[in-house]
């Protein structure tokens, strides 16, 4: 009897440490079963960033290479150019990609490094324990913004949608953002990983999807209730969909060979 | 057939020999006294199809060389002082991580944004791990554009043997001057060994290799920094390096690396002439610093006059070395000493000062008066 639906080869089968409700778990699920389809595990490097994601590599069957906080964009640029016909993947935080890594992933993003980074958007630092993040949003509660973020009179600053930030870059190809608070998005943001990563592999430039997930501990919520939260305020400010997707003149262009 | 001298400058003569040395990768960001060397890999990596970008930040040209050594890649990166302080989170990485790279720092004045003309203040920064955590790199110091092209070449070789950054701490004078220089032959990157530990190409199944330095179990990471620092008791007996010259009969030694090492000698020269008996005491490998000789030194006796383009750090090294004579006893220690002069803020001192100042010494406090007690200020 044929095996329609198992559990990804490249994902160890053991349990994460990953709190309920998280939506790590299933983001690491979608990017495996995508390296199993595409049959790209033994050429595949993970990128695990600082944040509750520094564990990937004990969950990914692949080889990794851990950087400092942020710097996640400038190793995965050295590794990619050594590799070039490797899947390498920057898995990052907001707080790794969108505050202290700003300038690794826009100056990477705009070399065009072809390598895929996958964004997970939380609105909150985890690991530290639920700092105010650079996507948290305009009156959010954090341990650092205890009244709520506040672009005025604290003078807290805005969240920043990064997907449209680096859509203004000429070597950014494909910029997508899902969400993991149910089925159907579950779904969607799988088929925006798997266009990524199959553009990667035909050396196409930049892609990077971000992905909006759920924080139950941080938020101070259940995890249905955190669904929901998310459903209700990260959706309406953080749009969902293809911000940008230039794969077609890319792949037209054709540079093969030129440096 | 020999390679012919050829005129270089000492950045372009890293450079050529960095290329020759098999390096695949290079990343680096503006700063002089070093821009030489970043153009130079500009145009010759990118000719020979190897991989050079200009990073956005030192800080991210450093982690560039983390990601492209991670794959087993030679790979380097090259600063001045205030760029290698940037770099320093990547370098402690790099250690914890045991990852291989070359870092040259054509180091200029101090601190802050000082000057960009040559100087020494960087040396316990560069000795002593100046990122975070335990940790030590090598350090090698060239004194002139040939060795600058040896030193270059083999620190390749040993970032690989032991598995991590190895740095060439020149300066500014050492960078920007021209002299004749016979270059290393090329190596073949794709000739040398595979590296079992590095990521990427997994195949036959093997488990996945992990390129980190993440620990959270205490008792783990302290036997692993354990494991690293008994690899760096291996490193101080393969690496010890230094020159001597006419320390046999001297009265005093001058204890120098570097551009200033250049100076020293030429203030032993004079003072020779003279009938001063002076000997040099050129340490070439500053981590691991010769301990060892200089303290044999110390043992019979040797007065030492420390010259340094900064306020005094290496002396601290030769002060460490006269301490472990003591500490083995013996009578003629007693008669050891050490006495330090130093320009700083990119002034190069000239041969006659240094020689002003070893003839103001012997005349204070002449060879037979032990005076080891208190280090001078």
């Amino acid at each position: 009897m044929e095996v329609a639906f198992g559990h990804p080869v490249s994902l160890k089968p053991i349990q994460t440490k990953y709190c309920p409700g998280c939506g790590h778990g299933v983001i690491h699920r979608l990017v495996a079963e995508v390296v199993d389809e595409l049959g790209v595990q033994a050429k595949s490097i993970i990128m695990n960033p600082v944040g509750c994601s520094i564990w990937a590599d004990l969950y990914f069957d692949f080889d990794s290479v851990q950087p400092a906080h942020g710097r996640t964009p400038a190793a995965a640029t050295g590794v990619k150019r050594c590799l070039p016909d490797h899947l390498v993947v920057c898995y990052q935080g907001d707080g790794d990609l969108a505050a202290i890594g700003t300038a690794e992933i826009i100056h990477a993003a705009n070399r065009g490094e072809k390598f895929t980074a996958i964004f997970v958007n939380n609105a909150i630092y985890g690991m530290t324990g639920g700092q105010m993040a650079p996507t948290t949003l305009v009156g959010q509660k954090a341990t650092t913004a205890p009244y709520g973020r506040d672009p005025g009179v604290a003078g807290m600053g805005y969240p920043i949608r990064v997907c449209e930030l680096l859509a203004t870059l000429g070597g950014t190809r494909y910029l997508a953002r899902g969400s993991v608070h149910n089925a159907v998005n579950v779904r969607k943001t799988k088929q925006y990983i798997k266009k990524a990563f199959e553009a990667q592999m035909r050396g196409l430039g930049f892609g990077m999807v971000e992905i909006l997930s759920p924080c139950p501990t941080n938020w101070q919520m259940g995890p249905i209730e955190a669904e929901e939260w998310l459903e209700r305020n990260m959706v309406p400010y953080y749009p969902l969909g293809e911000i940008k997707n230039t794969l077609e003149a890319a792949a037209g262009e054709a540079p093969a060979g030129a440096r | 057939m020999a390679e012919e001298k050829r005129l270089m400058k000492g950045n372009e003569a890293i450079a050529e020999s960095a290329i020759r040395a098999g390096c695949r990768a290079y990343f680096g960001y503006p700063i002089t006294p070093q821009n030489e060397l970043t153009a130079y890999m500009a145009k010759y990596m990118l000719e020979k199809g190897r991989v050079f970008i200009q990073a956005e930040s030192e800080v991210s040209a450093i982690n560039m060389v983390y990601g492209a050594a991670a794959t087993g890649a030679r790979s380097m990166t090259s600063s001045s002082s205030p760029g290698i302080s940037l770099k320093q989170e990547g370098i402690s990485y790099a250690c914890g991580a045991d990852v291989p790279c070359v870092v040259v720092n054509v180091a200029r004045s101090g601190p802050g944004l000082g000057g960009i003309s040559p100087g020494q203040g960087d040396y316990f920064q560069s000795t002593r791990g100046g990122g975070h955590g335990d940790y030590y790199h090598i350090v090698l110091a060239p004194k002139s554009v040939q060795e600058s092209a040896d030193l270059t070449y083999e620190a390749f070789e040993l970032a690989d043997r032991w598995r991590m950054p190895v740095m060439i701490l020149a300066d500014g004078l050492i960078g920007q001057m021209m002299e004749g220089v016979v270059l290393p032959p090329p190596i073949d990157p794709d000739s040398l060994p595979p590296k079992p530990w590095a990521a990427g190409n997994r195949s036959g199944g093997r488990e996945p290799n992990h390129v980190t330095s993440i620990n959270l179990v205490p008792a783990e990471l302290e036997a692993k920094n354990r494991e690293r620092y008994a690899r760096y008791d291996e490193i101080k007996k393969a690496v010890n390096r230094y020159e001597e010259v006419r320390t046999e009969d001297a009265d005093l030694v001058f204890v120098a690396y570097g551009t200033s090492s250049r100076v020293a000698l030429g203030a032993l020269e004079m003072a020779r002439a003279e009938g001063l008996k002076a000997g040099l005491f050129r340490p070439i490998s500053l981590w691991p610093f010769p301990y060892a000789r200089l303290a044999e030194l110390a043992a019979k006796g040797k007065r030492f006059l420390a010259v340094e383009m900064s306020m005094g750090q290496m002396v601290e090294d030769v002060r460490l070395a006269v301490a472990e004579a003591l500490s083995k006893g013996g009578e003629k220690a007693r008669l050891s000493r050490v006495d330090f002069y130093g320009r700083c803020g990119g002034m190069i001192p000239s041969e006659a000062e240094v020689l002003a100042e070893a003839k103001r010494l012997l005349a204070a406090a002449p060879a037979s008066v032990p005076a080891n007690a208190a280090p001078k200020e």
